[in-house]
């Protein structure tokens, strides 16, 4: 039988592709030839989605993107023979140049395996690093994942090794305390940032990938517990993610006695409530604890201090999934990769206004301009690329003269740029970049956690005075008004939801200050 | 018993002993009922031995709590960046209007409660929208009236006797 793979990620899901692959099925049936069909993840290049693959003896064929309409004719066209006499025909998938051209060690198998399928993942290199690990002292597993160089990909690029090695010498001896000798593994899957999906790829396209980094760190810090905090606006993630946990559980992956060595490790998945501070890790260790999600001061550091007062490594989705391949290729395989003090690959994600939205997973020092043009292909609209957005909602505004930097931490920061999660979101021409600049103090408005004044009151202020910008009531006064304010939420703001969000304000002000100087409007100005 | 008190006492013994109970607590009520019914406000309360008023200030500090039914179905718009850069800001005002309804309403014949969201995960192919627990991509205005046409077009079950609404 003929294996036909259609992607259950939720892109494709949300181009239609449950219902290609019911008419794929039932059209083949009919024609007297069964497929075995796998519901794959998605290899993450998005505008070819729903993106079809059937098996053949020289590799797997593409088909895409494929409307549920398009099936009759490519069965017509003898797609489940790999011909490639369509227009829908993409060729071998592995050599369409989008996906030849990275290099894909965290989403290695991604879209290529059946994400639930514990013997695809055994089959494709999986539980190898674990295997390793549980070879090894807590301290050598440590000391290669700080060999590796990784650093967070929630964010902020802190050493993944310096991180695990504090909780591994933290105390946990709370006396009196319910939770006392318990150290815990978060896992913070939030991914608030918009523009990015490469966590939710990942959960749902190698879901094992993550458990697996997971219960790597457990080994490795002494932590018999661990969460994932997964957004509420992933159901599909969701779903995927409890299934795997419960047949790795099963298998003997997580619970009692990791793979029988007697050490414990429990795993379960908690979801948010749709606020994004709560992607903020201790604003997540309080929503964790069942409360409001209010920033806490550092110190304590979590790593001494976290959920329920416990010693806690709190890792990106990203960062706990780059383990397993450490552990199974070694450190230096990991630190080969990069440029600077920026080891390994980063998935960065094109979304937006992009005619090749996806995910590309590249070593650090590809620059933007590669990113925008080579891969994305320029514009969805057609018409002039014109602002892109790095990092998140509290990344910067870059125009064309910053798109040639070569992307590391360190190099990209000096630009002002960041790579934050990696999102890069594409704007065209048609964008206007004073209500940009408005939507950050807006966006602060609606999710500030609201602990400090700079912040709660700062963005409303924000989005106020940039309202009578807009409208040309006393420009300069207001102009110095919004730069005094953007200071004192830099200033005086504890985490970076509001000492960042003068990002997207600054740099739009700064790059394309003729959005801000349009004639005032004759009625209902700067409403809404 | 109610439907209501027997949903919220099942979310309640399945999860109070589990560590940080209450969210869970309340997205297995809400899963069920589409709200939070106030009158489990005080039992949820006491079994997690809290006050009424910590369990309001955790339901109204996370935006996906409801505390009043909502309607059949759930659209959400995605109002992020990058949606934004893809028209979402015209499917909201398209949308809003067809319906005659703002965020945070429910259409007067109680089919549709429509939301914001910030970000689906969808962003390279937007602008996306949730409708219950699907997510659907490139929403023009026009597609958006293809989708609540489906919806509009959906015969409405008839409860057997006895049957809850
Ligand atoms: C406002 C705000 C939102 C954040 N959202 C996320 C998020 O959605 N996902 C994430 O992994 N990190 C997020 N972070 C970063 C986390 O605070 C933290 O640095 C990270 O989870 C640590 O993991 P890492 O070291 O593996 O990156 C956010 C930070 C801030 C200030
Ligand atoms: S900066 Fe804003 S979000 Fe961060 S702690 Fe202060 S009020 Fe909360
Ligand atoms: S920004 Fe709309 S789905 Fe991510």
């Amino acid at each position: 039988m003929t294996t036909v793979y259609v992607p259950r990620d939720t892109t494709a899901l949300a181009l239609e592709a449950d219902a290609v692959a019911e008419r794929l099925q039932t059209g083949a049936a009919h024609r007297g030839q069964p497929v075995d069909l796998v519901r794959n993840g998605s290899r993450g290049l998005f505008w070819l989605e729903p993106l079809v693959e059937v098996d053949t003896p020289d590799g797997r064929m593409a088909y895409g993107p494929v409307t549920p309409d398009d099936v009759p004719g490519l069965l017509d066209a003898g797609m489940l023979g790999g011909q490639p006499d369509h227009p829908l025909c993409q060729g071998l998938t592995e050599s369409i140049p989008y996906l030849r051209d990275q290099q894909r060690l965290t989403f290695a198998r991604t879209g290529v395996i059946d994400p639930v399928s514990l013997e695809d993942y055994r089959a494709s290199g999986g539980w190898q690093g674990l295997e390793a690990a549980l070879a090894m002292a807590p301290e050598a597993i440590v000391d290669a994942v700080t060999e590796s160089g990784l650093r967070g990909r929630g964010g902020a690029a802190f050493p993944a090794g310096t991180k695990w090695r504090t909780v591994l010498e933290a105390d946990p001896e709370r006396p009196g305390s319910h939770w006392s000798g318990q150290k815990f593994i978060a896992c913070n899957a939030d991914e608030g940032d918009a523009g990015t999906f490469a966590d939710r790829m990942l959960m749902e396209g190698d879901p094992y990938c993550l458990i697996e980094g997971m219960v790597i760190a457990g080994l490795a810090v002494g932590a018999t517990r661990g969460f994932i905090y997964l957004r509420s606006e992933y159901p599909n993630a969701a779903g995927i993610l409890n299934e795997a946990l419960q047949r790795a559980e099963s298998a003997g992956y997580l619970g009692e006695s990791v793979c029988g060595s007697g050490r414990a490790f429990h795993l379960s998945v908690r979801l948010g409530a749709g606020a994004y501070i709560c992607g903020e890790e201790t604003s997540m260790l309080d929503s964790l604890e069942g409360k409001r999600g209010m920033v806490r001061v550092k110190p304590p550091l979590p790593a001494h201090r976290g959920l329920f007062g416990q010693p806690t490594v709190i890792n990106n989705v990203l960062t706990l999934a780059s383990v397993p391949f450490i552990l199974r290729e070694g450190a230096r395989s990991y630190a080969d990769y990069g440029m600077g003090r920026s080891r390994g690959t980063q998935p960065f994600q094109l979304a937006g206004n992009i005619a090749r939205g996806g995910l590309v997973e590249l070593a650090f020092g590809v620059t933007l301009r590669t990113l925008l043009e080579d891969f994305g292909g320029g514009t969805a609209s057609g018409a002039r690329m014109r602002a892109v957005q790095v990092g998140g909602p509290l990344g910067s505004y870059l125009p064309e003269s910053h798109w040639d930097e070569p992307m590391d931490y360190e190099g990209f920061s000096e630009v002002g740029g960041m790579i934050g999660h990696g999102g890069i979101v594409v704007f065209d021409e048609s964008v206007d970049m004073a209500a940009q600049a408005r939507f950050a103090m807006h966006f602060c408005e609606d999710e500030s956690c609201g602990k400090c004044t700079p912040c709660r009151i700062g963005a409303v202020r924000g989005v106020e005075v940039i309202d009578r910008i807009i409208a040309n009531q006393e420009r300069d006064t207001n102009l110095t008004l919004l730069d005094d304010l953007c200071e004192t939420m830099e200033q005086g703001s504890l985490c970076a939801m509001g000492g960042m969000t003068p990002n997207p304000v600054r740099s739009a002000l700064q790059h394309f200050p003729e959005d801000f100087q349009r004639p005032a409007p004759t009625a209902h100005a700067g409403g809404g | 018993m109610t439907d209501l008190e027997a949903i919220t006492r099942r979310a309640i013994d399945d999860w109070v002993d589990e560590p940080g109970a209450l969210l869970p607590i309340l997205h297995a009520i809400q899963d069920q009922l589409g709200y939070i019914p106030p009158s489990s406000v005080p039992r949820i309360a006491r079994a997690l031995n809290m006050t009424r008023a910590d369990v309001h200030g955790v339901m109204s500090f996370y935006h996906e709590f409801r505390s009043e039914p909502a309607g059949r179905h759930v659209l959400q718009i995605c109002g992020a960046e990058a949606c934004q850069a893809r028209g979402c800001r015209e499917l909201e005002a398209h949308t809003q209007q067809r319906l005659g309804v703002g965020y945070h309403q429910t259409t007067l014949d109680g089919d549709i409660t429509l939301e914001q969201v910030y970000c689906l995960g969808n962003c390279a192919t937007g602008p996306s929208v949730r409708l219950d627990d699907r997510i659907i991509g490139r929403v023009t205005p026009q597609r958006m009236d293809r989708l609540l046409d489906g919806i509009a077009t959906v015969p409405l079950t008839i409860q057997p006797a006895g049957g809850e609404g």
